[in-house]
């Protein structure tokens, strides 16, 4: 299937082949699981524009840019200060995982029992199937968890521009200061690689960016408080997902214009489920696209998810970066206390994470929670178990799911999700 | 009234019909490789005013026969909670899967554990080991039973375990000693599963591996606890969703008449 942009896949060093199945695939799947849902908001009518054009139409956008001298910088995690890459003048984007691609060839890096979402990453890396990271000038990985960290030194023999930031795993005094070294180091990166010097105005911009695109994120998380739910749990996670990829001033103009036409139909009483739908939050692992095989049987099975405590969702997106600084120090310090808040299940002790997410079931007034881990993210299967006694002191009914990119459990999964709704329901 | 309950699992399906309360009708039959075609031959010459379906089979049948459907962890729940009105906890191992559920005082599910992927731990992995010892599986349990302890079978997974179960033999142990080994380690998981949902006395035990004597026994002997066990085990689920369809009409009914109470037109 020859297409408009197979010279620019081909520029990249892409494996046209394997990457118009990939193409088919996500394309397949994405008619399967959101076209088919019922009234749908029309201003999701961008965001079905920007999958369709996710590896053509923003590749050459990101491509056009970076002939003008626009440094790309791909990221594997939400601790990579959006801020610092914005004030530098480069962009940021996600790289790809979220779907089992090469796993032969993976398996051969890596071993079998490693996390899905790295062994994805590696396998877009492997199967030349990403254009995001054969577009990056720089690709940043994060020593979070242990499989990380150690598959980074793996990558390094794959890649020729892996920069790897490291980070604390506790909140303590000395674990903030040691993050607060690691993005003044990242600073000097981004200089270095974009020739640009970050000034406290360029920061202050770079933090405005960033902070209006979160504000929108918020925006539409407070709308999901409303019964019925005006936009199904799938597209509300499909924009958390593109805010990854997306040019971000444009990104947030879209999620304001769907804001919009959600607060119309709040006020309208107008939802895409019947009033009293059995209301879900979910927590847990990241879902990047094309992974939405777990939400999709929690939204055919009766229920609606209302929010994510998630990386992909309200744990990336939680707090705001404080502009009011005048000068760089200050500043640098207000970007190391927003991220130092994010409660990722790396960190030890993380009560945050437990606080948020029952706070997050009160205030979305949910049901139930469904915990999603990857089978061999220990993180956060870990604090799944713990999550359990937690929960039940609250009354919060609660279900915990391992699995991973494979279909090949999706009637079990759906057997224990539609159990767990006619529980709730 | 009669209510049809039908439960689609993955090696048998069970049919129950219902008449005031009462099981006038129950079939059952392999569900093989054409479950749509062996529940039309189990169905044939009954009639009924509503079907309620359930097991892994029941969105196919729901998508070619008018049926509600209810998941078997529900429709297990119920039916058990109707032949044993105090149980607080259910057991149910079947062809493919094994499922523990508790149940509030008042016959609510509060929680329930699943395996997920892989047949560990069900009826299918006794099967298995059963045509491996050359025993019929009806007698499997039986010839466990006449094994002495001292052999363990520690891998869950069914490959492995006969591997392990054929290493045994090589080493020269008895067949119904290794029959005990392996029904010991379907108890294991299985008490995994229970503890994990809590365990409040009474127990069930559900499901055609419920049939088996020595799973039976060495779960009362490791729980210290009778077993309830229905006299026909694989027909719970059948039964849970007859009596799902059942209580559905009622409350449509008594809905209405309360209307029809309160001058409201019947709205049928």
């Amino acid at each position: 299937m020859a297409s408009e942009y197979d010279g620019m896949w081909k520029g990249l060093g892409m494996d046209l082949v394997a990457h118009d199945q990939l193409l088919g695939v996500l394309g397949q799947g994405y008619t399967d699981v959101f076209l088919s849902q019922k009234d749908r908001p029309a201003g999701m009518d961008y965001f079905n524009f920007v999958m369709s054009e996710v590896h053509g139409l923003r590749i050459k956008e990101i491509l056009e840019a970076r002939e003008q001298g626009e440094k790309v910088v791909g990221s594997y995690c939400v601790f990579v200060p959006e801020e610092i890459v914005r004030a530098a003048g480069a962009t940021l984007v996600g790289l790809c995982s979220g779907a089992d691609f090469a796993m032969e060839e993976v398996e051969r890096i890596l071993p079998r029992n490693t996390c899905a979402l790295i062994k994805s990453s590696f396998g877009f890396k492997l199967g030349k199937v990403c254009p995001y990271l054969e577009s990056a000038d720089m690709i940043v990985g994060e020593n979070t968890c242990d499989g990380k960290k150690k598959s980074y030194e793996q990558l390094d023999k794959l890649v020729s521009n892996l920069y790897v930031m490291d980070l604390p795993q506790t909140k303590s005094d000395s674990a903030r200061a040691m993050l607060k070294a690691e993005y003044a180091r990242f600073a000097k990166a981004m200089e270095e690689l974009t020739g640009n010097s970050i000034t406290v105005e360029s920061l202050k911009q770079g933090i405005a960016i960033t902070n209006a695109k979160r504000k929108a994120l918020h925006r539409l998380a407070a709308i999901r408080k409303a019964d019925p739910e005006p936009i199904s749990g799938l597209d509300a996670l499909l924009a958390s997902q593109v805010s990854f990829y997306d040019a971000p001033v444009r990104f947030t103009q879209s999620v304001n214009a769907l804001c919009d036409e959600l607060e119309k139909r709040v006020a309208d009483n107008v939802g895409v489920f019947p009033a009293k739908t059995p209301r879900i939050l979910m927590t847990g692992c990241p879902m990047a696209v094309p992974n939405w095989k777990l939400p999709w049987i929690v939204e055919s099975s009766g229920a609606v998810i209302v929010g994510e405590e998630s990386c992909v969702g309200e744990r990336g997106i939680r707090n705001l970066t404080d502009d009011s600084a005048q000068d760089m120090d200050s500043l640098l310090e207000a970007i190391v206390d927003r991220y130092f808040k994010i409660d990722c299940a790396v960190f030890t002790p993380n009560e945050d994470r437990a606080e948020h997410i029952i706070q997050m079931a009160w205030d979305y007034k949910a049901d139930g929670v469904i915990h999603y881990s990857l089978n061999f993210c220990q993180p956060y299967q870990i604090e799944s178990m713990g999550l359990d006694a937690r929960l039940a002191k609250e009354g919060i009914p609660y279900l915990r799911i391992e699995t991973d990119y494979s279909p090949e459990d999706a009637q079990q999964l759906k057997t224990r999700v539609e159990a767990f709704v006619e529980m709730i329901g | 009234m009669v209510f049809a309950g039908l439960d689609i699992g993955s090696r048998s399906m069970e049919l129950v019909l219902l008449h005031e309360g009462q099981v006038v009708e129950w079939r059952k039959s392999d569900t093989g490789y054409d479950p749509l075609g062996q529940a039309a031959g189990i169905m044939e010459g009954l009639s009924w005013d509503s079907l309620v379906a359930t097991g892994y089979g029941r969105k196919l049948l729901a998508q070619n026969v008018e049926a509600t459907v209810i998941t078997e962890i529900q429709a297990h729940a119920i039916g058990a909670r109707h032949l044993f009105p105090d149980c607080r906890t259910i057991l149910d191992i079947g062809g493919q899967d094994s499922k523990a559920m508790a149940l509030l005082p008042n016959g609510k599910i509060s929680r329930f554990e699943m395996n997920d992927r892989c047949a560990a731990g069900t009826g299918k992995f006794l099967e298995f080991m059963a045509s491996g010892l050359s025993q019929p599986l009806d007698e499997f349990g039986a010839f466990a039973l006449s094994g002495q302890p001292g052999v363990s079978i520690n891998s869950m997974c069914t490959v492995f375990a006969e591997t392990e179960a054929t290493s045994l033999m090589a080493k020269g142990c008895q067949a119904n000693d290794i029959a005990l080994a392996l029904h010991h380690s379907v108890v294991r998981r299985s008490l995994s599963m229970l503890k994990r949902v809590g365990l409040n006395p009474p127990v069930v035990f559900t499901g055609g591996v419920a049939r088996n004597p020595c799973m039976v026994r060495l779960l009362e002997q490791d729980l210290a606890t009778k077993l309830q066990v229905p006299e026909q085990p694989e027909m719970t689920g059948a039964l849970g969703a007859a009596l799902y369809g059942a209580s559905k009409a009622e409350a449509h009914l008594t809905a209405s008449s309360a209307d029809h109470a309160a001058g409201r037109p019947y709205r049928g």
